[in-house]
């Protein structure tokens, strides 16, 4: 009796294990862990729908894990209990720690090579794709939701503080003079930021061809430092921390929290990820009419301003399951055959015009011009524009970061900001001690990722 | 002259004995010492996120964390933050005890609301403490700016650390308060009429008869809010302030879990398990030898 029991147990166990491998008569399930919560969860869900019913061979099960940080955590704990998924939404900050896990991750072009799935590179933008390729250019991730940061500013609150709805301030001096203003005309929050540091560090040293860190942000090597002390940036940091003694900027709280301050009216001007579009149209008292669009502001005295702004939102990783398990060869298939279906330009251009993400080739955003989407929509063509401000010529400077432990570094700098804004310290102190403790994690990952 | 060996003639032999601790040694090896015994393993070693590359490095992370200027200030924080919770939850409660012992009208169904919070789930409690207090959605937060008070736990420290310490308080006044009216309600009537017949009043009364006799119970109280304010408390940070802002409301368990699981740094962050670890087992013995001295019924 009692072994009985035993063995049906141990056949219950067997069995889900087993499944996939057989899979004779059912589709190959490919697990998908992603990070987007509504809406934007569902457009990108829409579109593993519109895959799963394009073929038969594979099913791809989506799964939302919580935020990107949260995602990122939960597929590295997978991998080390075997139980990673075959393909994860990594934002871009993890893009240094996924480009040095080994065989955790399965390359993007090792991937294609043993599939002969055939995807052109050639047609993706050079920003998005340069942020996911090896320096000999070999891909290593599959892009896919990628933004920039903008400005979005509400228009009835510019009418009512006197100021032209349809021009944005350009400068940061002009986007001094328009706080002030609103300020003056009794607005209760004139400016805040989402991402502080993706838009407030990242997109003001890009923009300004300066460095984040040595070895080109980390492009070249893992031995990187941080530079953000420098005289930018202490120009910068000591501008919003005046703002908010003034009464100008507030924080808005730390990685997105600000869009809310933005979506619910509160807030004249935001900067924030262009993906943040989908979101704003739907809350924003008064709804597409009262959103501006421009471009992030720089500072017209320095030499060579504006350059290109730098991406982020995610990329998708194909995964090993575990540290002893790799994946089979048809497993590989599904998830390259998911790949290329995203990759076609109506997929792509569809997902650019519903969300306010980039168009990722330059055939989606042709074709999406050509429908007649940016007259329909002035603004949405925006952040395409501001990644290509500067000629288009990238430098060591504003091709990205890759920083290994970015997730680490971003909260330190949140966390020396916040004191900074909070009058604790001044801000020379706050990148002083950004760059002490950020070079301790740069320094602690180098070493334990030395292969 | 010779003593019977302790005890020895209940059992025969040593099966049943081990037979009959058996299950609670099991479920304290499996729930403790195995767990226990991988944070002494994993804080030893240096590790990449994935697992796929170990380092042996002896007790560096121990020196890592001890030189670290903001674990040291998180450590200042905790001892803060600890003293504040316990004292601002055992003060309340004592004072509520104290009152609901009285013969009031009512008596029953204010001390039944009383212990209602500490079903309260952590976390749960630190959302009605959001809703309250948040600057922009919160009733009370809006209320304050309204009225010229600049209220932004956002980005004030010190409002941040009152808000994490009134609403862990709050979470333990009603366990705290438990216990006292139990030891108020065992104060013998006549000690107390005894008193009153000599012409003490309430308050002397209270600070000589009453109070002596549940130091205790105050004592027991200490040391389990104590404990409470150090492990306990990760749910209302994490839902409130994640330790923010600054790292002004960093506690050492927030920062393990930091550690640990943000920024898969785990060896440092084994390392400060230990370390809590080794506090928690000195407060036990702390605990278990005081309070054995001064029981007194």
């Amino acid at each position: 009796m009692k072994r009985r029991t035993l063995g049906l147990a141990s056949a219950g166990l067997a069995l889900p294990i087993a499944a996939p491998a057989l899979a004779q008569g059912g589709p190959i399930e490919i697990s998908f862990w992603h990070g987007l919560g509504q809406p934007l969860g569902g457009l990108l869900e829409a579109n593993v729908t519109a895959f799963n019913a394009s073929q038969s061979r594979f099913k791809v099960v989506p799964s939302f894990r919580g935020s990107y940080p949260e995602t990122m955590v939960a597929a590295i704990a997978g991998f080390r209990a075997s139980s990673a998924p075959h393909i994860v939404q990594m934002f871009e900050v993890g893009t240094g720690t996924m480009m040095a896990a080994g065989r955790a991750v399965k390359p993007l072009h090792e991937l294609l090579a043993e599939t002969g799935v055939r995807i052109n590179f050639d047609d993706y933008l050079p920003a998005i794709k340069g942020y996911y390729s090896l320096s000999d250019g070999r891909m290593m991730s599959m892009p896919f939701n990628s933004s920039t940061s903008i400005m979005f500013y509400n228009k009835d609150a510019f009418r009512r503080a006197g100021l032209n709805p349809d021009q944005a301030p350009a400068t940061w001096a002009e986007m001094r003079a328009a706080i002030t203003r609103l300020k003056a005309a009794g607005h209760e929050l004139p400016f805040t930021t989402a991402w502080p540091t993706w838009c407030q560090v990242e997109q003001v040293s890009a923009l300004h061809d300066i460095a984040l860190a040595t070895r080109e942000n980390g492009f070249l090597g893992l031995d990187a430092e941080l530079t953000v002390n420098n005289p930018l940036m202490l120009r910068h940091m000591t501008a919003l921390v005046e703002m908010g003694r003034e009464g100008g900027f507030r924080w808005g709280g730390r990685d997105g929290a600000g869009d809310a301050l933005f979506a619910n009216g509160t807030a004249a001007i935001i900067h924030a990820s262009s993906g943040g579009r989908a979101r704003f149209v739907r809350e924003l008292p008064g709804g597409a009419a009262n959103m501006g669009v421009a471009m992030l502001p720089y500072y017209d005295d320095v030499a060579g301003a504006p350059k290109n702004s730098i991406i982020g939102g995610a990329s998708f990783w194909a995964m090993n399951r575990g540290p002893n398990a790799a994946r089979s060869a048809d497993e590989n298939r599904g998830i390259a055959e998911f790949y290329a279906f995203l990759a076609q330009a109506e997929v792509d251009a569809k997902w650019h015009q519903e969300t306010g993400y980039l168009p990722v080739t330059k055939s989606s955003f042709e074709r999406t011009r050509a429908e007649g989407f940016y007259e329909r929509n002035p603004g949405a063509d925006i952040p395409v524009q501001q990644l290509l401000r500067g000629g288009g010529m990238m430098t060591g400077n504003t091709r990205g970061i890759r920083l290994g432990g970015f997730v680490e570094i971003r909260v330190i700098m949140q966390e020396e900001m916040e004191r900074a804004l909070q009058g604790g310290q001044t801000p020379q102190q706050a990148l002083t001690n950004t760059v002490t403790r950020g070079n301790v994690v740069l320094r602690n990952f180098e070493r334990s990722n030395r292969t | 002259m010779s003593r019977p060996a302790p005890a020895s003639h209940l059992f025969r032999g040593t099966a049943l004995p081990w037979l009959l601790l058996l299950p609670q040694l099991v479920i304290t090896g499996l729930f403790f010492f195995w767990p226990a015994g991988q944070a002494v393993w994993q804080s030893l070693l240096r590790e990449d996120a994935f697992g796929l590359r170990s380092e042996f490095v002896g007790l560096e992370n121990f020196a890592d964390v001890l030189a670290d200027p903001t674990w040291l200030a998180s450590f200042g924080r905790t001892l803060l933050f600890s003293g504040s919770v316990a004292g601002l939850a055992l003060v309340a409660a004592l004072f509520l005890a104290v009152q609901a012992d009285r013969n009031i009208r009512g008596a029953s169904a204010f001390k039944t609301l009383l212990i209602w919070p500490y079903a309260v789930a952590p976390a749960v409690a630190a959302v009605l403490w959001l809703f309250m207090f948040h600057p922009h959605i919160g009733i009370f937060g809006r209320m304050l700016n309204a009225a010229g008070i600049a209220w932004d736990y956002k980005l004030n420290g010190d409002q941040a650390m009152l808000l994490v310490i009134v609403a862990s308080a709050w979470k333990q006044v009603s366990y705290n308060f438990i216990f006292f009216l139990a030891g108020l309600q065992s104060i013998p009537k006549s000690v107390m009429e005894a008193a009153a017949i000599d012409g003490a009043s309430p308050r002397y009364r209270f600070w000589t008869v009453v109070f002596p006799l549940l130091s205790p119970t105050a004592f027991f109280l200490l040391v389990v809010n104590l404990v409470y304010a150090f492990f306990d408390t990760f749910g209302v940070i994490h839902a409130l302030t994640q330790g923010g802002p600054g790292k002004a409301t960093e506690t050492l368990i927030y920062r393990v879990y930091t550690d640990g699981v943000v920024n898969l740094n785990l060896g440092s962050s084994a390392a400060q398990s230990v370390i809590l670890m080794v506090l928690v087992v000195g407060l036990t013995f702390v605990q278990f030898r005081y309070v054995e001295r001064r029981v007194h019924y």
